[in-house]
């Protein structure tokens, strides 16, 4: 019992890390990486909102009919990221500044809905607790790794501390919305290589995405058009 | 006024575009943008409820969460208006105008957790508390712009695409990772409109 439950939470962390190999939550990956700090910000509030609506789903997963499932989950998440939105406004003003609108955006973040469908309704509360608390954990992991990358490189610091303002300097473009997806690119594929995968990274998440169903039908009209 | 309007929408298409450079919309932007038709049909159902979506949120805000000071209530309350909405445009058009339904049905369900449109309807409000003469009529200009640019980066990108289907790809860089690689390159270039809106009408 305790040995599978520590599985629920380490395997977010690295096996099926949401970030590289679920490849979900792109937008605030991108988006707040650009210093360590804001991915630490960024990461803590999405492992909150993570944690609290899968415990709070799953609890409710008897009682939420099927057919509106979306919906309510939607609602349930909005009312934890408001709760969220409102802690780092009064406790943290400077990463609600620079978060920005990413903060109240992590009501569409893939990985919550994602996890709230995938796991929180079919599983227990303490197994999805601990696969929220798993898969946030993962989540700021990977925020952070890019975040040390894109701030060492286009800002010379870490953690707002200047390293390479000595001998080397900055490579801005880093900071800069390309250097995101050059360097989110390179870490997939960095991924995927020790991973040792046959089969390559195709697209997003798709099988996680709770739109998956309506999804399907896109590549069946593609396939059609073929 | 129409100068400033056409300022706002030429800095929604151009610089401040949503998918590179603001990163909000990225999932359909890597998942949808396999071909130029499929690319074209989400991106116009993605303007459309933009749009839209901004038209009923705005004043939502203004005149009913900002009088009672329910503020803090924005996240929830946009997000379910842009729900219902995207549901009734889906089954409005299912019912009055099937042959657009037929285009552009498939897209909506997955419009309503796409970050772009709460995006949207969240920044222009935010902009409108920052600068008090953008009102109702530059939000919904920034809205559409925010759509069309939304638009023509997922046609550009389509493009760039279809030829990176015929290339012979290292094989830990196949799929997502040459895609992204590919995104980047894109965006670089629509820095090179830094400023140009400015300079145009400035």
């Amino acid at each position: 019992m305790a040995k599978s439950l520590a599985k629920e939470f380490t395997k977010g962390i690295i096996k099926e890390n949401p970030v590289l190999c679920l490849v979900l939550g792109t937008c605030p990956t991108l988006a707040v990486s650009t210093a360590a700090v804001n991915a630490i910000g960024m990461g803590i509030a999405a492992t909150l909102v993570l944690v609290c609506s899968n415990a709070v789903i799953s609890l409710l997963r008897k009682v939420i009919p099927d057919k509106v499932r979306i919906p309510a989950y939607i609602t349930i998440i909005a009312g934890f990221v408001t709760i969220v939105q409102m802690l780092v406004k009064a406790y943290a003003p400077d990463i609600d500044k620079a978060l920005g609108i990413y903060l109240p955006l992590i009501v569409v973040n893939c990985i919550i809905l994602g996890r709230a469908e995938m796991f929180a309704s079919k599983n227990n509360v303490l197994p999805s607790i601990l696969d929220g608390l798993g898969m946030g954990v993962g989540f700021t992991a990977a925020l952070l790794l890019m975040g040390c990358i894109r701030e060492f490189f286009g800002a010379g610091s870490l953690f707002g501390i200047p390293i390479t303002s000595g001998f080397m300097a900055p490579i801005i473009i880093f900071i800069l919305p390309p250097g995101g997806f050059f360097v989110f690119g390179m870490l997939i594929a960095l991924a995927s290589k020790l991973a040792n995968k046959e089969q390559p990274v195709e697209s997003t998440g798709c099988a996680s995405c709770p739109m998956a169903a309506s999804c399907s039908k896109i590549s069946e009209k593609e396939g059609a058009a073929k | 006024m129409i100068q400033n309007l056409v300022a706002i929408f030429l800095a929604a298409i151009l610089t401040e575009n949503y998918v590179l450079n603001q990163f909000l919309g990225i999932c359909p932007f890597l998942g949808v943008s396999k071909k130029v038709n499929t690319a074209l049909g989400m991106s116009i159902a993605v303007t459309f409820v933009m749009v839209l979506a901004t038209a009923v949120t705005w004043p939502l805000y203004t005149y009913l969460l900002v009088p009672n000071k329910l503020e803090y209530l924005e996240t929830i309350v946009f997000i379910l208006v842009i729900a219902a909405l995207v549901q009734l445009v889906e089954t409005i058009l299912k019912k009055y105008i099937p042959s657009l339904y037929n285009a552009l049905g498939v897209y909506l369900p997955l419009i309503t957790t796409n970050c772009a449109v709460l995006g949207v309807t969240m920044l222009v409000i935010e902009r409108g508390q920052a600068d008090a003469t953008f009102g109702y009529v530059e939000s919904l200009v920034n809205a559409f712009g925010a759509g069309i640019g939304f638009l023509v980066a997922m046609v550009l990108f389509a493009g760039v695409r279809e030829r990176l289907e015929l290339c012979d790809i290292p094989k830990s860089l196949r799929g997502l990772p040459i895609t992204l690689v590919a995104a980047s390159l894109v965006a670089v270039s629509f820095l090179g409109f830094q400023g140009l809106v400015d300079g145009l009408l400035g």
